[in-house]
């Protein structure tokens, strides 16, 4: 237990204490600090599971599958402080932000890392709802930070549209504990418990008990609910509103984490309604649900890709793309495609924060968001320019890189068992790409406008990121593949390995 | 049923009829009682209504040169079938053979047709009230008939039955029981009654300003005894929608076999409940303005609504509960 | 079963989930801002005694505390908040008619028969005398939702918002005698977070727009200049 207490109450403490804090460059340092002790405790947890396999208590779980996202929610928390130390203080240099401002961010940085470690680790539906809910109240008056009216109506968006899809969702948590409650506490007599009934494991024992009427509706309603986090379309809408008008790191921290989280969310409870659609008619509702979903998301982002005009706003879409593809394949199911996604989840969420933080630097030497107006980055600062180069080149997809790696392994998984739609998917790949470069080139190699001066940025990052997706496209460490096989026997029972 | 207990029956339904008109005015002397007390003047005395009547009655009748036959038909037609309706509905006793006869559909329709006929009066004269009269009774009646047949149905298909009689030996059978649908279609038949009656909010029967009456247009041209039986009639209406309300939503008291006993009994308990009635109307127009025409239709969307509800809130909460 | 043959209490809650429907109606076509949130605290005091009647009747204790819990959060602290707002914006006197207040109000109703509907096959197997209240509930819900959308205001809209959160309550309470104590006060906590990051929202609204008419943010699209949210341009660069 003690690994999972140090990595929960460092961003808890730390929150507190970075509300109360005023000098901003100690705040910087202690945000960074924090995030640091948050990743020691996650490695800790991670290598405690590696050992006993699975930490239970005090309604907290801990096993393969989440732990491995626990060590990157921290990870990509620790590299994006460190990239915001020097951002932040600049922003408030340029007179943007008061010093209250900053407090509410950094408290708010911590208290957003607090909900999605909550999230992830405990074992019961409740409070995965309420800590999911909670990412969205930390994160909101983030978004609107900037006070432009642009930014405001970006928060009210991500604000009433993830408050409706989360309360969906509640509902659909309700109908779960609904079912529950027919089909446990009469079984196992813990009424002396009345939280069984939505602890996940408990639930998972007795999947194939619980009603599959009461099931097949609760994941409906959970699906449109979380889905509505992971940026699934029709429920996108908020998603690149919310990225492109937030302060960067926040991008880089929405589009790395807490899409992941929600899609680790909707992941568990298609166990839950797998194990309980077992034995009637459907038995693959909740897969071809999030099938349909992804395959919607991943192709409509691919087309949006081509008409924007932000830079934010682009790989926000690129975000839903990949948000939607991975549904696809936890859609699909079978150890392949699991495993893939995983993998995927992986390298989009370190290949996406890096490009974030990238683009935080490239709109810094540009003066503004917009494509037409940052030109020429290579040769006013090579490092950034090269970063934003590579990033891209990585999520498109191309090797050596580890999203070729992940996305092979998917593509392979579909033709397999689905081979009609490998078809839908090589194509919206491909119009992705199209997308992403056409508003690459010039951003890169175009001619440097009079005066542009490079900036003072720290890529260790960037570094960092990219140089992991390269790994992982180059090679597979052995530890890791374990690891993720773990995950994949914990989601769909069978090993790939 | 034997035949002496069936030519009984028959008196008692005849004699609930004619207990009916002769209700009817003192209700309304009740009504405008209780509102004089409340605007701190002593008001007209109880009976005052019957001395209306019986001095329109004796006046000399005079019908405009403009008028056809059907000005001259149309009161008895309008006070006959608003009395048949009146007396579909139990006043001091269950179990009567008219039922046997009439349902509630038949009821609504009996309204519609003095509500026809008296629109047509309104417009047969040619005068530009009557016409105008005519055109907004016709306007809140179509809005107004749809609430009141849906309110009517919820309390229907609880009893399984269109029949007033059975929908209230059902309810009597029951005991108290506390039904949402009730409470919906209460609301919405109270409303329904307001406006059907031209109470306030709806319409005002104390006035004859030509922007705002609606019943009152269409009786301009009457005098005398035709004047007499159309107010008449609006009174008898007004005594019908009381009773319904009163009698099929707190069913209790009336009398259910054919003893003087059971029957006195019936006839005080639906005098107190009138009564109480009586008094609430006169208070809620105490306390609430007139609304400007163009609302009528969102009040009577409101009835609507109500019964709509009751509809749903029977079907999703007491089927099979 | 017949509702007849239900205990009195049980009939009775019955009577209050139906009132909590109407009230549903009633926000949906309120067209003053004070009078909404009146019924909003209304609503929220019917759910209370949803639960404190269930908790009677059902004999389940610790639903009285939920029922406090309700009472205190939905009935007075946040209404008195969206009221103190209101004052505080001066949008006491603030009217706002639908655009099609009777196609709303139908929608509204085919929604009722909606979530009837969807819930009738998943109750059909026995369950307590609340059962009948979880379409209610969803139809709160998606009520709620409804308002949210036809609704142009920002307080009506969070009025929405928060009448689904009754629905949810509601639909705790009668699917399943009320969640685990830990999860219903973090939601309860979670509502009244978003409750207060409303409040911070109206200002900045108003003042980004002088209004409060959120039909009014329509600047982000997919297709419009990327002006602002640029912590890098100068104040001239963001009041292009």
């Amino acid at each position: 237990m003690t690994p999972l207490l140090l990595t929960l109450l460092a961003p808890l403490i730390g929150g507190l204490a970075l509300a109360l804090l005023r000098p901003l460059t100690l705040a910087g340092w202690l945000n960074l600090a924090v995030s640091a002790l948050t990743l020691g405790g996650a490695v800790w947890l991670a290598w405690s599971v590696a050992v006993t396999g699975l930490i239970e208590g005090m309604s907290f779980r801990v096993d393969a599958f989440n732990v491995y996202l626990v060590v990157l929610t921290a990870f990509v928390g620790l590299t994006t402080s460190i990239f915001s130390r020097p951002y932040m203080r600049y922003v408030c240099s340029t007179g943007k932000l008061g010093t209250g401002s900053m407090r509410v961010y950094h408290s708010m940085y911590q208290a957003f890392m607090l909900t999605m470690l909550v999230a992830l680790t405990t074992d019961n539906l409740g409070v995965l709802w309420v800590a999911i809910e909670g990412a969205t109240l930390a994160t909101v008056l983030l978004v609107s930070l900037y006070r432009t009216p642009e930014a405001v109506e970006a928060a009210w968006k991500y604000f009433i549209l993830c408050g409706v899809g989360i309360a969906l969702a509640l509902f659909g948590t309700v109908l779960t504990y609904f079912a529950a409650q027919h089909a446990i506490l009469p079984l196992s007599g813990v009424d002396g418990d009345p939280g069984a009934g939505l602890t996940w494991s408990v639930l998972y024992a007795h999947a194939a008990e619980l009603d599959p009427t009461v099931m097949r509706i609760a994941f409906v309603f959970l699906l449109v609910g979380y889905g509505t986090k992971v940026g699934l379309v029709p429920m996108h809408q908020w998603l690149p509103d919310a990225h492109s008008e937030g302060p960067t790191p926040m991008s880089a921290v929405l589009s790395g984490l807490l899409l992941n989280v929600a899609l680790y969310a909707v992941v568990r409870l298609k166990m839950l309604v797998d194990g309980s659609l077992a034995g009637t008619e459907t038995p693959h509702l909740a897969g071809a649900l999030l099938m349909g979903f992804g395959l919607v998301s991943f192709t409509v982002a691919g087309l949006f890709l081509h008409r924007q005009r932000d830079i934010k706003r682009i790989f926000s879409y690129s975000s839903i793309e990949h948000m939607g593809l991975m549904t696809f394949a936890f859609g699909l199911g079978g150890p392949l495609a699991t495993f893939g996604a995983l993998l995927h989840m992986l390298v989009h969420s370190l290949t996406k924060s890096a490009i974030f933080v990238t683009v935080g630097h490239a709109t810094h030497i540009a003066g503004t968001q917009a494509i037409d107006g940052i030109r020429g980055l290579i040769r006013t600062q090579p490092a950034v320019g090269w970063s934003l180069l590579l990033g891209v080149v990585a999520i498109a997809g191309f090797p050596p890189f580890g999203v070729f790696t992940s996305e092979f392994l998917l593509l392979t998984a579909t033709m397999q068992s689905q081979p009609w739609f490998t078809f839908a998917l090589v194509s919206g790949l491909a119009i992705a790409f199209a997308g992403l470069f056409r508003h690459l080139h010039p951003m890169v190699y175009g001619p440097a406008p009079e005066g542009q001066l490079p900036v003072q940025a720290n890529m260790l990052p960037v570094l960092l990121h990219l140089g992991l997706v390269l790994w992982l496209g180059l090679s597979i460490p052995d530890f890791l593949a374990i690891w993720l096989d773990r995950a994949t026997q914990l989601i769909t029972g069978t090993h790939l390995l | 049923m034997p035949d002496g207990l069936m030519l009984s029956a028959w008196l008692i339904a005849l004699l609930q009829a004619l207990l009916y008109v002769a209700l009817a005015p003192l209700l309304i002397g009740w009504v405008r009682k209780v509102k004089a007390r409340l605007q701190n003047r002593r008001g007209a005395p109880l009976l005052q209504p019957y001395a209306d009547l019986r001095k329109l009655l004796i006046k000399e009748t005079r019908v405009p040169h403009t008028a056809s036959p059907l000005f001259r038909m149309a009161p008895y037609i309008v006070f006959v079938a608003t009395w048949l309706a009146a007396a579909t509905v139990p006043l001091v006793a269950l179990d009567l053979p008219i039922a046997r006869i009439a349902d509630i559909i038949v009821l609504v329709g009996l309204l519609a047709l003095a509500r026809f006929f008296l629109a047509l009066a309104g417009m047969d004269v040619g005068t530009a009230f009557g016409g105008m009269g005519a055109s907004r009774e016709m306007l809140i009646s179509s809005l107004a008939e749809p609430a009141m047949l849906m309110a009517v149905f919820t309390l229907a298909m609880t009893a399984h039955s269109t029949s007033l009689e059975s929908v209230m030996s059902h309810h009597l059978a029951d005991g108290f029981v506390l039904r949402p649908s009730y409470l919906f279609a209460l609301g919405a038949l109270l409303l329904v009654a307001l406006a059907e009656c031209g109470r306030i909010p709806v319409d005002n029967p104390a006035t004859h300003l030509e922007l705002t009456m609606i019943h009152e247009a269409m009786l301009l041209e009457y005098s005398g005894r035709h004047l007499a039986l159309m107010e008449w009639a609006a009174q008898v209406k007004l005594l019908l929608y009381g009773v319904l309300i009163a009698n099929v939503f707190f069913p209790w008291g009336v009398g259910r076999e054919f003893t003087p006993l059971a029957l006195g009994l019936g006839l005080l308990a639906v005098l107190a409940k009138l009564a109480l009635l009586g008094a609430a109307l006169a208070i809620a127009e105490h306390v609430v303005a007139k609304m400007r025409l163009f609302r009528a239709p969102a009040f009577l969307n409101l009835a609507l609504l109500l019964a709509l509800l009751g509809l749903l809130s029977h079907v999703i909460l007491e089927i099979g509960a | 079963m017949t509702l007849a043959l239900l205990p009195l209490l049980q009939q009775f809650v019955l009577l209050l989930a139906a009132l909590v429907l109407f009230l549903s109606f009633v926000l949906l076509a309120q067209a003053r801002l004070i009078s909404a949130i009146h019924s909003f605290a209304w609503q929220g005091a019917l759910v209370a005694a949803v639960t404190l009647t269930v908790a009677v009747a059902g004999e389940t204790h610790h639903l009285y505390f939920s029922a406090i819990l309700t009472l205190a959060l939905k009935a007075l602290l946040i209404p008195w908040m969206l009221h103190r707002l209101t004052r505080r914006l001066g949008l006491e006197r603030h009217t706002e008619d639908l655009h099609w207040p009777t196609l709303a109000i139908m929608a509204a109703v085919v929604l009722v028969i909606f979530s009837y509907w969807l819930v009738t096959p998943m109750v059909a197997q026995g369950l307590a005398f609340t059962r009948n209240i979880i379409a209610v509930s969803l139809a709160v819900v998606l009520i709620g939702l409804l308002m949210m959308v036809v609704r142009q205001q920002a307080v009506a809209q969070v009025l929405g918002f928060m009448s689904m959160e009754n629905g949810l309550f509601l639909a705790a309470v009668s699917a399943t005698a009320g969640m685990p104590l830990v999860v219903e006060l973090g939601v309860a906590f979670d509502v009244l977070v978003a409750m207060v990051l409303f409040g911070v929202f109206f200002f900045q609204i108003r003042e980004s727009i002088d209004s409060l008419d959120v039909d009014r943010l329509n600047r982000l699209t997919e297709t419009a200049d990327p002006v602002g949210a640029n912590p890098f341009a100068t104040t001239d660069e963001v009041s292009q």
